[in-house]
């Protein structure tokens, strides 16, 4: 199987940070919080791989730092220590070393290869323009400069994600939570991004809803062979989405392996307890 | 104390062009800047004027710095000569800077300042046209953040402009900006042409002569060099175009005037209720006549 993703040590602390962080901080001490100097150690020591065509689940409780791992990678926070690597067979294969990227080519990654689907679509969306419009930046972005194609993909992207055609040029602030969330995953998708982030997409959602989103991205990473990192406090969702699965605490990873077996035969203890707490 | 027979004051400690001579360096300094680096917005210290910003502080200060006593002088506004913007600016500029001459035709002139027009006649490589601007920026549509917007700037990233357009014909069925068409420059940067028109917006691709956009409030000095690429954003498949200025019958609109068939055209209502169009553009109207040996009337000329 071909990588796609390479992370080794991945670290972000917010606060200045000092010589005893690291040990002052994670599952052991049950805390993120360095007590020496009172700064965040939002994620250490995080590495992992990522394979095409593979969704990973990170799972982990509020303020274990599972969304800062998608944030770091998808740029919208500067990691702080550690490598990953992004490789790339688009046109020719290429390497990415992602924490030494300069502006421009970070940009390239995050708008043409990378696609962010938030749990939040105040995030991923502009709601001053139309779903069309939202789905047209991204093709914008991509240099995509005819009108006609645009529309052509924009309604293609929207059929596939079930959001009725007639609702193509309405506000997304006139759509209900789920539709703005499978607006956003066709803005996402618009450049067939081989990596795809999803960060807590079906939370908040109604469970037919959410149900809906899930096919939708099962059925898009079988005919697109997307590779996508699945950030989700829900079990379920993993359970129905990923192969392998990181579980972490305090900015830790736990506990790795495949979906079934950490569900089966959770070994860390908090693992077990979560495993354990499912209705 | 200003008397009443000498309209300018000789005795004044005021230099030539009103401006001191550090603040003229300065603003030279941001033209070359701004002509070596097409479309890009450079800041400078824009001075205090004895007139309102937003009143074509930027352009004056740009004229007054670049102006010499050899330099033959038109000012216009919204193309007309004898507006009382136009009037007042070159009266301001010819007291402050005693031995120029002015002229309200466009070939005579060495130096324009100009708010919202461009002129009909083609200008030359020995004339320098210097735009008022009241928002040098086309990105605040899509970003307030200027420290965002000097990002995108830099990275050429602009697809929220295209965005807007999207939206427009999405709303519309055509791209429904009538001034300010954001343009890209030599490739990379888009500007905001000042208000000028679209019909103007062809102008600026490989003009003879510099172009000098000052936006006195904004503080920002910007540039289209001579024989510089000026592209207005569009798709490929709706291609930009300018005001037609066809009537119900599909026929070209000609001013009423001096009849031209080539030029922007505003349009009035007579007490009448009538609409009537005439050249926007009043030098180029009144050399048209005056070649045709056609008569002046005055009721038409006041409209």
């Amino acid at each position: 199987m071909r990588k796609v993703l390479d992370v080794k040590a991945m670290s972000k602390i917010y606060g200045q940070g000092c010589p005893y962080c690291r040990d002052a901080t994670g599952p052991e001490v049950n805390t993120n919080i360095c007590r020496h100097c009172g700064s965040v150690v939002a994620i250490d020591d995080i590495s992992f791989t990522l394979y095409e065509g593979e969704i990973l689940g990170v799972m982990g409780e509020s303020g274990s730092g599972k969304s800062t791992v998608a944030k770091c990678l998808y740029f919208d926070e500067t990691a702080d220590g550690g490598t990953a690597h992004y490789f790339d067979n688009h046109g020719q294969y290429s390497l990415f070393d992602l924490f030494n990227l300069n502006a421009a080519q970070r940009r390239w990654l995050r708008y043409r290869r990378f696609g962010m689907v938030y749990q939040n679509p105040n995030l991923g969306l502009n709601f001053g323009i139309s779903s069309g419009g939202n789905i047209a930046e991204r093709l914008l972005m991509n240099d995509i400069l005819v009108y006609a194609d645009i529309r052509k993909r924009a309604t293609e992207l929207l059929r596939r994600t079930e959001v009725p055609m007639d609702r193509m040029d309405d506000l997304p602030s006139q759509f209900s939570g789920g539709m703005q969330q499978r607006v956003q995953i066709s803005k996402a998708l618009a450049t067939n991004p081989p990596l795809l982030f999803l960060d807590e997409v079906t939370t908040g959602l109604d469970v037919s809803v959410q149900a809906g989103i899930l096919d939708l991205i099962i059925e898009l990473q079988d005919r697109l062979k997307t590779s996508m990192i699945v950030v989700t406090h829900d079990l379920g969702v993993i359970r129905l989405l990923a192969g392998r699965t990181l579980v972490m605490k305090n900015g830790h990873i736990v506990e790795a392996g495949l979906t079934d077996q950490i569900m089966e035969d959770p070994q860390h203890a908090y693992t077990q307890k979560l495993v354990a707490s499912v209705l | 104390m200003m008397n009443k027979t000498t309209p300018y004051p000789q005795s004044t400690s005021y230099p030539f062009g009103f401006l001191d001579v550090y603040a003229k360096r300065e603003i030279r300094r941001a033209v070359l800047k701004a002509l070596a680096l097409p479309g890009y917005q450079v800041p400078y210290a824009s001075r205090e004027m004895p007139m309102g910003r937003g009143f074509g502080t930027g352009g004056l200060q740009l004229t007054l710095s670049v102006i010499g006593p050899d330099d033959t002088l038109k000012v216009i506004d919204q193309g007309s000569d004898d507006s009382v913007n136009a009037v007042n600016l070159k009266q301001f500029i010819r007291q402050t800077c005693p031995g120029i001459d002015t002229t309200t035709e466009t070939p005579k002139a060495t130096l324009l300042q100009s708010r919202h027009r461009i002129p009909e006649v083609p200008l030359t490589e020995k004339q320098i046209i210097i735009l008022q601007v009241p928002y040098p920026d086309p990105l605040v549509y899509v970003e307030p953040s200027e420290e965002i917007r000097k990002t995108m700037h830099g990275e050429a990233n602009y697809a929220r402009l295209w965005v807007k357009l999207y939206e427009d014909i999405r709303e519309y069925g055509e791209i429904t900006i009538s001034h300010r068409y954001p343009t890209r420059i030599n490739g990379h940067y888009i500007l905001d042409p000042s208000p000028i028109m679209r019909w103007d917006v062809p102008k600026l691709h490989m003009s003879r002569a510099p172009i000098l956009f000052g936006a006195g409030r904004e503080k920002k000095i910007y540039a289209v060099p001579p024989f510089t690429k000026a592209e207005p954003l569009t798709f490929e498949d709706v291609p930009f175009r300018t005001e037609n200025f066809l009537d119900d019958s599909g026929n070209r609109l000609a001013c009423r005037r001096c009849g031209a068939r080539d030029s922007f055209l505003d349009e009035f209502t007579t007490d009448a209720g009538e609409k009537v169009y005439q050249c926007s553009d009043t030098a180029y109207c009144t050399s048209r006549m005056k070649r045709a040996g056609m008569k002046r009337s005055p009721e038409v000329d006041h409209a």
